[in-house]
């Protein structure tokens, strides 16, 4: 077999069934060999698109994503795809082509150096110089990306590679000496922790996205309601615990809940679990939780005490240890007083918009959620759409939420969504987008109608970079530098990539649309026009502790 | 405060790269770096001294170098027994009536003559930090006119 051949069988054997990417002068031997395989091969239209739908597949499914690019600006075009994926933990393979073995470092057409480039954004990268190397870096990259804390591994294969011929061997075992994640719990930790919870008189869980990826979502409800914890969860974290549960109190941080942030703030105990403290969750780091002890359950070791000062880290997958965890806690306090308190502060600061008789982007958001009953996948770009998603969409399944949240990448919602509902056919899944955001990777309309990817896409369309804007008017003195933007006729545009667009200007229109979008066998961008000044609240400004809340709370 | 650390890597193109890149990009500084083969091929020795102003940063640098995958072990020599030494090579200016002067000074810090030239001499030296400090700050006085240091190597005792 030659490389390309071999390359095809080992994603076969992996278990690949769809593949995103585009072609081009280095892969030209893998295309050739693609052209008969039985794999389903999405041609996007961007480099980027493959890369964010390779990524929304594995969010949606679990599975790694696999996107396929040629040499020089192919794999450049998939460096912001590898970057969110990284950021955020998701399981990737890129694959791409390379100069010919003896061109590289000539500067020959189309090179350059992608594992130099993609070194710091992927979890880890391979040049195959030799074919007979070919099967096991297959194996060993999706080994990587999906064990221990996941991330994109990416595999460039020189042209001369995907011809030679070698005998396929296929490693029926992987043993990467120097990569061995840890699992389970250390025993001892387990029992400090246990002791701790059941000393605690105002505990809370805070929820981040390793809940998700480590599938303990059962875990984490079944702890909670043992030792009777508010949850609050980070922006990955959504959909880990059911957003309807008692004890939910939402997502904390610079947009999270008043109630959300003021409990973590009051808490005498935070369990962290598979979440990073990262500084749009913490605020201001010196300010923050004051009186609370830390256990810190992930994967990752290196995020342990990265950022704030841990009592008792647990390594390991969230799952197994939050299920050591419910077996080692024995008794906890009476903690009715605090429960009371959390009470009371979600009465007083509910999540609120003003209705104005003009469409708000809250309630569009709040309509998508019962036009679909909570059981859609709402992937988002980045900006005001994704925090109002985050807000107004009550998830209770996991990775029904798919967004880019550590490099809040523009552009990501509709590659993402592609990918989601070719994890997840039978589900509906909504792009919740901004005007601005839907642009970056707009193309991708014609991936979705060619192929029949028939995701909804939501433009909250309020002219304007919101979240941008949003900060000039809070702290630019209202001096909305460069954030005004002129659209497209985004219903003219739609129907031109032959899917279906819809305007709706009246907030009575807005669930008519919802359920004519739901109706239609196609793809279909609704062109929501919004309130154009209409802010995210509540919000702490950067910088601040968390519990110095403006806005949302009259 | 400077620490010494060794890392065991897999001895793969780009591994320095890899290493490297993570102390650039995590904004950590690198003091001194040396890398060899070990005994086994496939495994290379990297003695790595870094400029970490707390507890709490070498701990992130020792995790997030574990965390590479072609990294098989750190170790942390600030609280362990070892040995460490580095080589200098100087090029001093020489002249044969400082021959008995210079003699003493090498004689003191167990350095030599590797190579002689008309008025010029180069020094080899192995020795602690301290020692080398030291006989630096005696060969001032002759006028180094080069001066090529391995950076540190440790190994355990």
């Amino acid at each position: 077999m030659n490389g390309a051949q071999i390359l095809i069988e080992c994603l076969k054997r992996e278990g690949v069934r769809v593949i995103f990417g585009y072609p081009g002068g280095q892969v030209l031997p893998l295309f050739d060999k693609l052209y008969d395989a039985d794999v389903n091969f999405i041609l996007v239209r961007h480099e980027q698109g493959a890369a964010h739908a390779a990524d929304g597949y594995a969010r949606a499914t679990g599975k790694p994503g696999v996107c396929i690019a040629t040499s020089g600006p192919g794999a450049t075009n998939l460096v912001t795809g590898i970057a969110t994926a990284f950021m955020d933990s998701i399981p990737m393979i890129a694959i791409t082509g390379q100069v010919k073995t003896f061109l590289i470092g000539n500067d020959a057409f189309q090179e350059a150096d992608v594992t130099g480039i993609t070194r710091p954004i992927t979890k880890h990268n391979f040049l195959v110089k030799d074919v007979k190397d070919l099967a096991r870096i297959v194996r060993e990259a999706f080994h990587i990306a999906s064990s221990g804390r996941p991330g994109p591994v990416l595999i460039d294969i020189p042209s001369d590679v995907q011809l030679q011929e070698t005998e396929f061997i296929w490693p029926e075992e992987v043993e990467i000496r120097s990569y061995k994640p840890t699992y389970f719990g250390h025993p001892g930790q387990i029992k400090k922790a246990a002791k701790l919870i059941s000393a605690a008189k105002k505990p809370i869980i805070y929820a981040g996205g390793g809940i998700i990826i480590s599938g303990a979502h059962h875990e984490l409800k079944a702890l909670a309601e043992k030792i009777n914890a508010p949850v609050t969860w980070t922006l990955m974290g959504i959909g880990g615990f059911p957003g309807g549960h008692k004890l939910s109190l939402g997502m904390l941080g610079m947009h999270g809940t008043a109630y959300a942030n003021h409990a973590i703030m009051e808490s005498d105990l935070i369990i962290a679990v598979g979440a990073r403290f990262d500084d749009r969750v913490t605020g201001r780091l010196d300010a923050f939780a004051p009186y609370a002890k830390v256990i810190h359950i992930d994967i990752d070791p290196s995020s342990i005490s990265k950022n704030v000062k841990v009592d008792v880290p647990v390594v390991g997958d969230a799952k197994n240890i939050l299920g050591q965890l419910i077996e080692e806690i024995k008794t906890t306090q009476d903690i009715s007083e605090w429960l009371k308190t959390v009470e009371e502060w979600k009465k007083k600061y509910p999540l609120r918009y003003g209705d104005k008789g003009i469409i708000k982007p809250q309630y569009v958001i709040e309509q998508i959620y019962e036009a679909t009953s909570g059981e859609a996948i709402i992937t988002t770009e980045v900006g005001q759409n994704q925090m109002w998603a985050a807000q107004w969409y009550k998830y209770n399944q996991p990775r029904t939420f798919i967004s880019s949240g550590g490099l809040g990448t523009m552009g990501f919602g509709l590659p993402a969504a592609m990918g989601a509902k070719m994890g997840c056919p039978d589900k509906v899944v909504f792009d919740i987008a901004g005007d601005g955001s839907i642009q970056m990777n707009i193309q991708e309309l014609a991936t979705c109608v060619c192929n029949k990817i028939n995701v909804k896409v939501a433009i909250l369309n309020n002219g304007y970079l919101g979240m941008v804007r949003q900060w000039q008017e809070l702290f630019y003195k209202r001096r909305y530098s460069h954030t005004c933007l002129y659209n497209p006729d985004f219903v003219k545009l739609a129907d031109s990539f032959g899917a279906v667009g819809i305007l709706i200007t009246k907030k009575e229109d807005v669930r008519p649309a919802i359920e004519k979008a739901l109706s239609i066998d196609n793809v279909v961008v609704m062109d929501f026009r919004v309130d154009p000044e209409e802010n995210v609240f509540p919000m702490v400004p950067a910088g601040e502790a968390i519990n110095r809340i403006i806005g949302g709370l009259a | 405060m400077k620490h010494t650390i060794s890392v065991l890597v897999e001895n793969k193109f780009g591994v320095l790269a890899r290493v490297a890149g993570l102390f650039s990009a995590r904004g950590y500084n690198i003091a001194s770096l040396a890398v060899s083969e070990t005994l086994d091929p496939q495994i290379s020795y990297m003695t790595i001294v870094v400029q970490a102003e707390d507890e709490k940063i070498l701990e992130q640098i020792e995790k997030q170098l574990n965390k590479l995958i072609d990294v098989i072990s750190v170790t942390d020599f600030t609280k362990r027994e070892h040995v460490e030494r580095e080589l200098v090579l100087a090029k001093v200016n020489y002249s044969a009536k400082q021959k008995t002067q210079l003699e003493k000074l090498l004689n003191k810090f167990l350095a030599k003559v590797v190579q002689r030239k008309e008025d010029t001499a180069i020094i080899e030296a192995v020795g602690e930090q301290e020692q080398i400090r030291q006989l630096l700050e005696g060969l001032a006085k002759f006028g180094v006119k080069e001066l090529v240091r391995t950076g540190k190597l440790a190994i355990s005792a």
